[in-house]
């Protein structure tokens, strides 16, 4: 219980001074023009009477990378459905940029463990989802930016799930989001394609400076990309804690990294 | 591919045809030698005769439209009603409550049955036919349409929704391509009914058609055009699978599974 009550005094806490903070960075790598503030205001969501979130309050600042560890069942996925418009909370709001989220928003997209792309559509139509004007030259752009220029007319089918989830990226950059969430995109990667993701990912992040939450079950990956780390455990912040190593991060933890893992494991 | 593998080639494909052909030969030289009555089973060679004769007076030609016609009209009505059925069933629940059980309660009657009442409401006219043949073919239409949606992942259109994409856009984009393995599929199972109701429905009722051209010649005992007209039916049935191949070919190239094997993605 002590943890929770920690937490909280943290979450308040940030609202005030670490926004400013987080202003300066973000200003670094200009993402104050792109990314957009997350915040919850006590916002709880139960399905029938199962209570999944419990008076959640969060700001996250413009920009920030911010990566959720959690036992299954816990309540992430739920979290990043309310910041997306899929579903609505049941008491308080959410915030994206200032406005309040009350249903779908076309700033905010999402990339799911799956990659959910369209199999009967060719790479390219996939990421030209929205059929924009000029969608095949931007959604060219936004592969070779990934790296698979070379694979527009592809089926789905034939790519490994690294570059599956590179077109899924690549759709998503498209329609320049201000923020991105990732619902575990790495997870059913190999170890080697997930680190090249990581790299890649960062990356992009850098460049966009879209607001990000990160969802993942592995709290290196985690603490190997992330601007802060929240735990959240039976619907509340168990933890929430700022990883300040510098960037650009070797996959090789360093010791601090090790230490905060161990830290973050202990509050899992 | 080198010499010997061609060979090789060639002699299996010698080797699969050698049987029917021996067969063709041994009965064409018992039908000739009297050993089996022709009025029962005439030559091969009479039964090409007999096609030639009805090629060259027009009149197979004319039949086979008349029962193609049948056949496409009867597919084209029962298919359109089944695949709206499914369609809305599929997407909207209500529509799915009121009509689903009831779609299922006349699925169990073999529409070869109600025959008598068809003739009893229709007579012998076209619309008979037709009629026979759309009841058939409408319930795997219905039924792996309905199927077919129903199973489009969920992920795939919620993706689709968050994307913006309008609900026809959803429809037309995500739930029809993820639906159509199984449309196709209904559709090979609607053309196997479609000449089979057809068949048992010329040859009942019927003055025109390859049905009725085998059942006039069984009155004149003109055994090579009854073969005559059951190796039609069964080109017929044949070209409909060849064509839906096609269009399974062409519409699912997407499909790890139809792809040919060892072609370029
Ligand atoms: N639409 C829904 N209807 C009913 N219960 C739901 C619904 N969505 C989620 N839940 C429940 O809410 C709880 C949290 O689910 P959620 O998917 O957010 O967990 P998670 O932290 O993402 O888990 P995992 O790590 O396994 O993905 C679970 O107990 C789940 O059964
Ligand atoms: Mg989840």
């Amino acid at each position: 219980m002590s943890s929770t009550v920690l937490a909280f005094d943290r979450v308040t806490n940030l609202r005030g001074d670490r926004t400013a903070e987080a202003g300066v960075l973000a200003g670094e790598r200009s993402a104050a023009r792109v990314g957009e503030a997350i915040r919850f205001e006590g916002v709880r969501k139960s399905f029938g009477d199962r209570e999944v979130l419990r008076t959640l309050d969060l700001d996250i600042p413009a920009g920030q990378l911010v990566a959720i560890v959690g036992r299954s069942g816990g309540g992430k996925t739920t979290l990043l459905r309310l910041v997306s418009g899929l579903a609505l909370p049941s008491h308080g709001r959410v915030l994206v940029g200032g406005r309040e989220v009350n249903g779908l928003q076309p700033s905010v997209r999402l990339l799911f463990q799956d990659s959910r792309l369209l199999p009967w559509q060719r790479v390219i139509r996939n990421v030209g989802i929205q059929r924009r004007p000029n969608w095949r030259e931007t959604a060219e752009e936004a592969l070779a930016h990934v790296g698979l220029a070379d694979r527009a007319r592809d089926w789905p089918a034939v790519l490994s799930g690294g570059q599956k989830q590179r077109v899924a990226l690549a759709r998503a950059l498209v329609s320049h989001p201000r923020v991105l969430l990732l619902d575990e995109p790495f997870a059913a990667l190999d170890a080697l394609t997930r680190t090249e993701m990581h790299e890649l990912f960062s990356r992009i992040w850098q460049e966009h400076g879209f607001t990000t939450i990160l969802i993942t079950h592995d709290v290196a990956e985690a603490v190997a990309l992330a601007d802060r780390v929240l735990v959240l455990r039976d619907g509340q912040i168990a933890l929430d804690i700022p990883i300040d190593l510098p960037r650009p991060r070797q996959s090789v933890g360093s010791a601090e990294a090790a230490r905060l893992q161990a830290h973050i494991l202990g509050k899992v | 591919m080198n010499g010997a593998a061609i060979l090789a080639r060639l002699r299996s494909i010698a080797l699969s045809w050698a049987l029917p052909v021996f067969i063709l030969l041994a009965w064409e030289v018992a039908a000739k030698t009297g050993l089996i009555t022709a009025r029962l089973l005439p030559a091969p060679s009479s039964i090409a005769a007999a096609f030639w004769r009805h090629l060259l007076d027009g009149s197979l030609l004319e039949h086979t439209l008349i029962s193609t016609s049948r056949a496409l009209k009867g597919l084209l009505i029962g298919g359109a009603i089944g695949f709206a059925f499914g369609v809305i069933n599929g997407i909207w629940r209500p529509a799915e409550t009121i009509f689903d059980s009831t779609l299922q309660m006349l699925r169990n009657v073999p529409h070869l049955a109600i025959i008598p009442l068809v003739i009893l409401w229709f007579g012998i006219a076209e619309s008979a036919k037709v009629f026979l043949v759309a009841i058939g073919v409408l319930f795997p239409i219905y039924l792996n349409t309905y199927h077919g949606i129903r199973t489009v992942d969920r992920g795939l259109i919620e993706m689709a929704r968050v994307y913006g994409l309008s609900p026809l856009d959803v429809f037309l984009r995500v739930i029809l391509p993820g639906a159509l393995p199984s449309i196709l599929v209904g559709l090979r199972y609607a053309l196997g009914i479609m000449w089979l109701t057809l068949i048992v429905a010329e040859t009942i009722s019927a003055s025109s058609g390859i049905g009725y051209m085998t059942m006039n010649a069984r009155e004149f005992l003109q055994t090579d055009v009854v073969l005559l007209g059951i190796i039609v039916y069964a080109l017929l049935g044949k070209l409909a699978d060849f064509v839906t191949r096609l269009l399974e070919r062409w519409a699912l190239s997407w499909h790890p599974s139809y792809r040919p094997a060892g072609a370029a993605a």
